[in-house]
Formats: C-alpha cells, sequence, structure tokens
C-alpha cells in the first residue's frame, strides 16, 4: 500500500521511533518554568567557546552527543544527521558537528529546522536507508541577535509582538528500534507568503504557513482537531497562536482546544520579560524534547502534532523590501503502547 | 532656568521622536538619519538657531542639534572658503563629536568583551 | 486552504490583533530619560563656562565629548541597552545614542577581527548618520554658497 497520504503527508507503513533525546539550554531558559525538565542548563553562554557561533555549535554538539549516550548508542552507529540552524551558511551545524564525524546532511529551514529535520531522519529510516538517524537544531540568542538584527549591547525598544531567540539545542535520534514514542506520518509545508514585511512580529509571518500544515494534515489525514491530544506549533507567540487560530476556525477547524505553542511554555513572558514569547529553532526542538516527550511517555497524551514553524527570510532580503515567508512542518508523534 | 529649559525641550523633542516610532516601526537606524537630516534642514532655515537659544543643550544634545552644529560648519566653512568650504564644513563640524564616538568606542573594544542579553 | 483572505485583510488582521506600547507610558518615559540627558548636558555646560572660564562654543564640544564617554562606558556595561529599553527615544535621540550605536558593534564584533570586525562594523549604524549628515548639509550648503553668489541672501 502506499505510503502517500493525499497532497503532501506520509503515513509511515513501519513508523520509526525516537530511541534518544536531549535538550541543552542556556540560564534564561533554565530560570523558565521548564527549567527541571531540561537535560543541561550551561551557565556559561559561551559554553567555554570565543564567539557566539561557535559557542552555538557547541550546543549543538553537546546535544547530539547527549542524544546519542541516553539511545544507548555510539556516535558511529549513526547512519545520518539532519542538522540545521539559522546562521548564514549553516555556521554552526557545521563546525559544532564535525567533530562528530557522521555524514550529515545541512538544513534551513530557519526556525521549522526541528520539524524538517525529524520528518527527513524518519523518512530515511522507515525507507530503510538508515538503522539510525540524527534530527537535530540550534540556536543562541547573541548569534541570532548579531546576525538579525542589532549588536547585543545596543540599545533599542523591542516591541510587545517580538520574541526572544531561545539559546540552546534539541536532538533526537530516529531509529528502527524501538522506543517509548514513534513517528507515524508527517505533512510537509509550503512557502507561504501572506505579504508581511515586520521582522518585529514573526508570529503574525508565520501563523499562515501553520495554518496551511495543519489544514493539509486534516485533509490528507481525514482528521479533526479532536483525533489529536494535543497540536504544538514552534515559535508563534501570543499574536501568532490568536491569528492561526482564527485563520483555522475560517477553514472549518477550531483548533483552540488542542492548540499550545513551544514558544510560550518556555519563558514566564511577564517576569521574564520575554514579550510574545521564545524563538529560534531551538525553541521547538528543546520543548518536544523535554517537556512534550515527557508528556507522551506517561501517557497525559497518546497521539500530538507538532508543528514547528520558521520565517523565511534574511537581512539583505530585509533590506531589499521584500515580505517575510514563512514555513511549517508537521510531524506526528504516538505513543508506544508496551 | 536654562537647566528647565533645556530638560523640558531636550524631552519634549524625545516625545516627537517616540511618537513618530511607535505609529511608524521604523527602526532606529532611519530614526537616527532622519534627525540629522531635520537638523540641518530646520538650522538651514534659520529655526533650529532660535530653538538652540531658547533651550540650550536641550536643542545641541539631541541628534538633531548635530545636524544643527552640520549646517552651522558648513555656512562657516562657505562664508570663509566659498566653493571649497562646500567639502570642507561638515567634517569640521562633525569632527569632534564623530572623533570622540570613534576613539571610545575603539578603546572600550579593547577593554570590553560581548556580554549576553538578558 | 480553502478560505485563504487577501494580503490586504490579512495584514489588517494583523492589526488588529497585535497588542501596542503603551504610547503614552513611552512617551513620558522617553520625556524624562531625554530631558535628563540634555539637563546633564546643560549643566557640563554651564560648569565648563563659569568654573572653567570656557567659551560656549568650546563648552558645547566639551558637552558632547563627555557624553559620548559616558555613552561608551555604559555600554561596556551593558547598560546603556538597559536605558533604552526603558527609555526608547529618550536614549535613541541624544548624541548618546548615536555613542552607544558606535560603541555597540566596536564591542560585539571584535572577534571578527580590527579590520574587517570592528573596522567596517563600527560604521554599521553610525554610518549612515554621518554620511546623510554631511551629504544634506552639503547640499544646503550649495544653495546657500549659490544664494549668496547670486545675491539672494545676505
Amino acid at each position: 500500500m502506499s505510503q502517500m497520504r493525499g497532497k503532501s503527508s506520509i503515513v509511515f507503513e513501519k513508523a520509526p521511533y525516537l530511541l534518544g533525546w536531549s535538550s541543552i539550554v542556556a540560564q534564561k531558559e533554565g530560570e523558565g518554568p521548564l527549567g527541571d525538565l531540561f537535560d543541561e542548563v550551561i551557565e556559561d553562554p559561551f559554553f567555554g567557546e570565543e564567539t557566539w557561533e561557535m559557542a552555538e555549535g557547541h550546543f549543538m554538539r553537546q546535544a547530539a552527543m547527549l542524544a546519542i549516550k541516553k539511545a544507548g548508542l555510539a556516535k558511529e552507529e549513526i547512519r545520518y544527521a539532519f542538522a540545521g540552524d539559522l546562521l548564514e551558511q549553516n555556521t554552526a551545524t557545521s563546525y559544532g558537528l564535525k567533530e562528530l564525524e557522521i555524514p550529515l546532511f545541512g538544513l534551513f529551514g530557519a526556525c521549522s529546522t526541528a520539524g524538517e529535520s525529524l520528518s527527513l531522519a524518519s523518512m530515511m529510516v522507515a525507507a530503510g536507508y538508515a538503522t539510525h538517524a540524527l534530527a537535530t537544531a540550534s540556536s543562541h540568542i547573541g548569534s541570532a541577535e548579531k546576525q538579525f538584527r542589532f549588536p547585543l549591547e545596543y540599545g533599542n525598544q523591542r516591541p510587545q509582538s517580538a520574541t526572544w531567540t531561545v539559546t540552546g539545542s534539541g536532538a533526537f535520534i530516529v531509529s528502527r528500534e524501538k522506543g517509548p514514542v514513534k513517528i507515524t506520518g508527517i505533512t510537509t509545508g509550503k512557502i507561504v507568503d501572506y505579504g508581511m514585511k515586520d521582522p518585529m512580529n514573526m508570529g503574525a509571518c508565520m501563523a499562515p504557513a501553520a495554518a496551511q500544515v495543519i489544514y493539509q494534515h486534516f485533509q490528507d489525514y481525514g482528521k479533526e482537531p479532536k483525533d489529536y491530544d494535543a497540536i504544538y506549533t514552534g515559535d508563534l507567540g501570543e499574536v501568532g497562536k490568536d491569528i492561526l487560530i482564527r485563520l483555522l476556525k475560517e477553514n472549518g477547524y477550531d483548533i483552540s482546544e488542542v492548540h499550545g505553542d513551544c514558544g510560550l511554555e518556555i519563558y514566564e513572558n511577564e517576569t521574564q520579560d520575554t514579550h510574545s514569547g521564545g524563538s529560534g529553532c531551538a525553541c521547538s526542538a528543546v520543548v518536544l524534547a523535554s517537556m512534550l516527550m515527557r508528556r507522551l511517555i506517561s501517557g497525559y497524551w497518546k497521539k500530538i502534532l507538532f508543528v514547528p514553524t520558521g520565517a523565511l527570510m534574511s537581512k539583505t532580503s530585509f533590506n531589499e523590501g521584500e515580505s517575510v515567508c514563512g514555513i511549517a512542518h508537521a510531524v506526528l508523534l504516538e505513543r508506544e503502547e508496551a | 532656568m536654562e537647566y528647565v529649559k533645556a530638560f523640558f525641550v531636550g524631552g519634549l523633542i524625545c516625545v516627537i521622536v517616540q511618537i513618530f516610532m511607535d505609529h511608524t516601526k521604523l527602526q532606529p537606524g532611519r530614526i537616527m538619519v532622519l534627525l540629522v537630516i531635520s537638523g540641518v534642514l530646520l538650522g538651514a532655515l534659520g529655526i533650529y538657531e532660535k530653538i538652540e537659544a531658547f533651550a540650550g543643550c536641550g536643542a545641541t544634545v539631541p541628534l538633531s542639534g548635530f545636524g544643527f552644529s552640520l549646517w552651522k560648519g558648513m555656512k562657516e566653512a562657505v562664508d570663509q572658503h566659498g566653493f571649497l568650504g562646500l567639502f570642507e564644513g561638515g567634517f569640521t563640524a562633525a569632527a569632534v563629536g564623530t572623533s570622540a564616538a570613534l576613539i571610545f568606542s575603539y578603546l572600550a573594544s579593547l577593554i570590553f568583551q560581548p556580554k549576553m542579553k538578558q | 486552504m480553502r478560505h485563504e483572505p487577501t494580503k490586504q485583510e490579512y495584514s489588517q488582521m494583523v492589526e488588529e490583533m497585535t497588542p501596542k506600547h503603551n504610547s503614552l507610558l513611552n512617551c513620558i518615559r522617553a520625556f524624562f530619560v531625554g530631558g535628563a540627558f540634555c539637563l546633564l548636558g546643560e549643566m557640563i555646560k554651564q560648569t565648563m563656562m563659569k568654573v572653567f572660564d570656557i567659551s560656549k562654543k568650546d563648552a558645547l564640544l566639551y558637552v558632547t565629548i563627555e557624553l559620548v564617554l559616558l555613552s561608551v562606558i555604559l555600554t561596556g556595561f551593558n547598560l546603556y541597552g538597559k536605558i533604552t529599553k526603558f527609555g526608547g527615544a529618550g536614549g535613541l535621540v541624544p548624541i548618546t545614542g548615536f555613542a552607544n550605536s558606535v560603541a555597540s558593534p566596536a564591542i560585539e564584533y571584535q572577534k571578527e577581527g580590527q579590520v574587517f570586525g570592528i573596522g567596517v562594523k563600527i560604521f554599521t549604524i553610525a554610518g549612515p548618520v554621518i554620511l546623510y549628515g554631511i551629504f544634506s548639509a552639503f547640499l544646503a550648503g550649495i544653495c546657500y554658497f549659490l544664494g549668496t553668489q547670486w545675491g539672494w541672501i545676505g
């Protein structure tokens, strides 16, 4: 039977498992509501490195090594790595993972990278091209601010709709060997552009992409929001969350009961002064690897749709007056009944 | 009294810019450019001179004051050197502010390390 | 999707759903922070003129130098960003905001080297200010120059 479903989804015949996962974050994230759930909280924002870029790479390497260890594997047993970050030419990924010597597919999906890497790793494993594959993504507020906004010492006022880049990395080992959670399918998002130009309102730039891929998922699978215990988007924040719910409502799906956003879980927005919530590739990755995985394993949830969201833009495209388009990738995660 | 005037006018200029910022979403870099240009323009029209006479540092400390001093420098240079002054005045007037910023900032880069955003 | 808003409808919807800065509070803060910098400038100016018997023109230059120095030091200790975050335009508009925009990339980009790091990036935000300041003064100067030549002015 074909594993292709509908227009842009896959239902895996032999669903691959998540065998190991890890979340490494910096101090601010450690002080947030999920602080106790992360595997490691690194206090030195440079992580012993000289620059923000190398620090981010170190976060990714650390997360990858820990996930491999937690899966009970050696790095030589990982056949492929799918990894990406926010920086130009995937700087953090290239320098962070080079020591691991795992065959690498470098990805760019902006903040949706966690979904993109999990999608590709699970396809690879389900197709029989790998027994174990690594999927990871990282971000760092130092390198991200420096690249996309201003030097960190520069003073400016962030609007209420702005988000805070998560510093850290989440990593997952996707495997044919049985684990507690399996990836039963994916829906791949397309680029969605509603003409938004405000990079300080990323939620509004990405919400249409999230709405599109969730809508497509329901269509392809013939499901309804109530068929899921939770639908978690990546980093839409307060503003984007409201917009997403409204866009889907207008299309006949009410997800308000089951929707959550990783960016809204990671910080205490009021006291931590993070405005509209967390963002960055690491945001969805570390929330999945901590809170969401825990709830799946404990049986609190049985089936969730994980939808990291990304804003496809660069400083150049912004300066040239182009709009900020969005993309999102849905990954269907189910608890493996013992 | 000079102190009150400086505080009040300086504060007022900032309020005008704040309203502008909140309503246009312009990035700070563009705001600064606009301020300097408007300082030059108001200087050339003879308006800024009056504000300065009234408010002292309330008019010269904002970046528009930097623009005003650029205009003043330009005018003096043109008066003295004619055509050549056109290429002289700007940098002469901007010299102290720009040099101070560049020199101190360079020294700061030798002393301070980048820090994490909190 | 079945039902998609047009770009215009969407931008209207976003506008409605995005919370605004509290503009009145922002303005009050900007007033006091910006006013304070100007007051400090005026105090330096008066002190220079009265205590050190310096001409007004030179006193103003000292004001610039001292405020710039203050701002660079605050930037180095990562404090100026907090002032602007609180005071908004009050931190951005005074000459101290200009100095902050020069010092912050100098500190941040030192890792990328003396020439292409500090040397190039130090002008990231200040460069446009200097360019357009000089250029607009040049244009105004041309008008003035032609005006005096042809006897329209003076």
